[in-house]
């Protein structure tokens, strides 16, 4: 089986966020990025837990600069066995959709995987879309993924509860929580990642149809007022009084 | 010009997540100076779409719109879209939304938002709205490019106002015949709690502070006496403490109730990620140190299997008074 990972590379979970002085631009200055963790913990592991019961190849694609090689290193030391960049700025979901289609679609890759969102621009859009761009069914939010004989048995997240489907490969799908468990490469994965293939594509021309324009951080909340222990209820009375929540 | 909105029902009703969209939709289309059509598959009751600001309704009607197939559904959708003439396209940005907005994007070649927390401003074919990032840490400013254009809108960013409004209501014969997918539905699991929690309007959720799961029952009975629904952090479900469904934060299920009650939660940065949304959030934790009370509006530094039944007795007690 030949597998396909899109990985996203984004600011580690416990980055301090910062933007440029005229909030056009996220300051990157100083920030550790890693593999957004859905697409390392949940589709890449997974992907790798086929291969190793199946047989196949596992590579992992990433549309970026050159900063993200760390990244993409890191994939091939967890396991992957080859990776690709497509030398593009990753600015427009649509845009990298159109990038790794264009790539993808005369490779024959069985399953292409991504992640449930990356979780920086929480988008949760470029699996769609490849998969309405090279025509292929596509399942959201996957938490379970079987294959056998050429078809994927997949739990998937729906609206209230949970749906199981079955599907014929080729398939695109986006990996939630529940499918795999993270794991921690061992000194050998990252011995034999720095001699893995890392193909660099050039970018095709594609459509940018979103620009964001400016950023603005959270505003925190003013204050944290405390009850005293004793005399929980005086919470219940301020929620309905004060805060108008019940 | 027309503003389209896809609507779907839930045990029967118009999801209120919908009745969200379709306000939204008229907004926008009073901006526009046109209407809102509004599309769902199937039969159902659709009074409500009217009074949310809907001036049409379209049943979407072919045999292969069974389940929710983002092959079927895309196409169903597109074909409405063209018959309506519509400019602007709303989803809810929920487990639907993010499987078929993004696919319908694509093949209109549409520019997307999803999860957009404003009303956006629109000036000519321009038009800009605001959405979270960076996991709720920031917000971003988007401005869609293309002539078509498609929001999903994140639940809970409005209230629902309902109206007298009525709307005209037609069947819309959708031709699937060049569309085959591929998915089959083996099994479909609904959970059975009368509270979804993305919809909730009031959550209350705990942590690995209360030390296992035989100790829910006073979390389950605070959630029942105030009408809420129940959640948890990663590690409680990892531990199958409590369902998978229930996780919220950065790999959960990110929520924005107007109440949000913690207990025996750190509130590590990740799961704050998916509920510092929330409009009020309370805070219980034994340790006065903890990071959470520095995102709390209420706080009650104190032991939770002393608090939380006081608590369950003072809504009782606020119940008997208020009604
Ligand atoms: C990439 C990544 C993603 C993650 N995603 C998520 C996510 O989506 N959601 C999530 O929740 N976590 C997530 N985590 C984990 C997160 O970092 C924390 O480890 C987790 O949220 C801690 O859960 P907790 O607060 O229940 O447990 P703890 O951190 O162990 O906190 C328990 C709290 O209970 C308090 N306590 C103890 N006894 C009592 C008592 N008797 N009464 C009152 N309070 C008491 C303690 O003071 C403590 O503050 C993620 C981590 C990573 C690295
Ligand atoms: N620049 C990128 N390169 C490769 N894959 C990406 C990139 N951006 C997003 N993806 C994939 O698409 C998923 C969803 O991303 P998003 O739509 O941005 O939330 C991610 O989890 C990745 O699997």
């Amino acid at each position: 089986m030949k597998i396909l990972v899109c990985i996203s590379n984004v600011p580690d979970t416990t980055t301090k966020i910062a933007f440029s002085a005229d909030n056009s631009t996220f300051n990157a200055a100083g920030v550790q990025f890693v593999i957004n963790p859905y697409d390392e913990w949940y589709a890449l592991v997974r992907a790798l837990e086929l291969k190793e019961a199946q047989g196949g190849n596992v590579t992992i694609l990433h549309v970026g600069t050159a900063d993200s090689e760390a990244t993409i290193r890191k994939g091939l030391a967890i396991g992957a066995d080859d990776a690709v960049r497509i030398d593009a700025e990753p600015n427009d979901a649509f845009a990298v959709a159109e990038q790794i289609a264009a790539f993808a679609k005369d490779k024959g890759f069985d399953l292409i995987m991504a992640g449930k969102e990356t979780i920086n621009y929480n988008g949760s859009m470029v699996g769609a879309m490849l998969a309405e761009l090279m025509n292929l069914p596509y399942v959201s939010l996957a938490t379970k993924l079987e294959v056998a004989a050429g078809v994927a048995t997949i739990e998937h997240d729906i609206d209230g509860g949970t749906e199981v489907v079955e599907c014929a490969l080729p398939l695109v799908l986006s990996a939630n929580k529940g499918m795999a468990e993270q794991r921690i490469p061992n000194m050998k994965g990252i011995m034999s990642a720095r001699t893995k293939p890392l193909q660099v594509v050039p970018a095709v021309a594609t459509d940018k149809l979103t620009t964001i324009t400016s950023y603005e951080l959270a505003k925190g909340r003013t204050e944290c007022k405390f009850i005293d222990a004793s005399t929980p209820e005086k919470l219940i009375e301020l929620l309905h009084n004060e805060a108008k929540a019940i | 010009m027309s503003v389209l909105v896809y609507t779907e029902t839930a045990k029967g009703k118009i999801k209120k997540s919908s009745l969200e969209a379709v306000n939204y939709g008229s907004r926008i289309a009073t901006q526009l100076n046109t209407s809102v059509t509004a599309v769902i598959v199937g039969d159902a009751d659709v009074a409500e779409l009217g009074k949310a600001g809907a001036k049409k309704v379209l049943k979407l009607k072919n045999d292969k719109l069974t389940s929710l197939d983002g092959m079927y559904l895309t196409a169903a959708i597109e074909q409405a879209a063209t018959a309506e003439n519509a400019t602007v396209i709303i989803f809810s940005h929920d487990f639907t939304g993010k499987e078929i907005a993004p696919r319908l994007a694509a093949k209109l070649k549409a520019g997307i938002v999803a999860g957009a927390v404003d009303n956006p401003t629109i000036s000519g074919d321009a038009l800009t709205v605001k959405k979270n990032v960076f996991s709720g840490k920031a917000t971003a400013v988007y401005a869609i490019n293309s002539a078509k254009k498609i929001i999903s809108l994140l639940p809970n960013s409005f209230p629902v106002e309902l109206t007298e409004g009525t709307a005209e209501v037609a069947d819309f014969a959708v031709n699937l015949d060049a569309v085959n997918s591929p998915i089959k539905v083996k099994e479909v699991k609904k959970v059975t709690t009368e509270l979804n929690l993305p919809d909730a309007e009031l959550v209350v959720s705990a942590g690995r502070g209360l030390k296992g799961p035989e100790n829910w029952g006073m979390v389950e009975e605070l959630a029942k006496e105030l009408g809420a629904a129940t959640a948890c952090s990663r590690p409680v479900a990892d531990m199958h403490w409590r369902p998978h469904h229930e996780h919220v934060g950065q790999t959960g299920v990110a929520i924005r109730p107007n109440l949000y009650i913690a207990i025996g939660i750190s509130g590590a940065i990740q799961h704050l990620a998916g509920v510092n949304g929330s409009k009020t959030i309370v805070v219980i934790n034994s340790d006065k140190e903890a990071p959470f009370f520095k995102s709390a509006d209420y706080g009650i530094v104190g032991d939770a299997f002393d608090i939380v039944p006081k608590l369950v007795a003072a809504v009782k007690n606020f119940k008997a008074n208020h009604n």
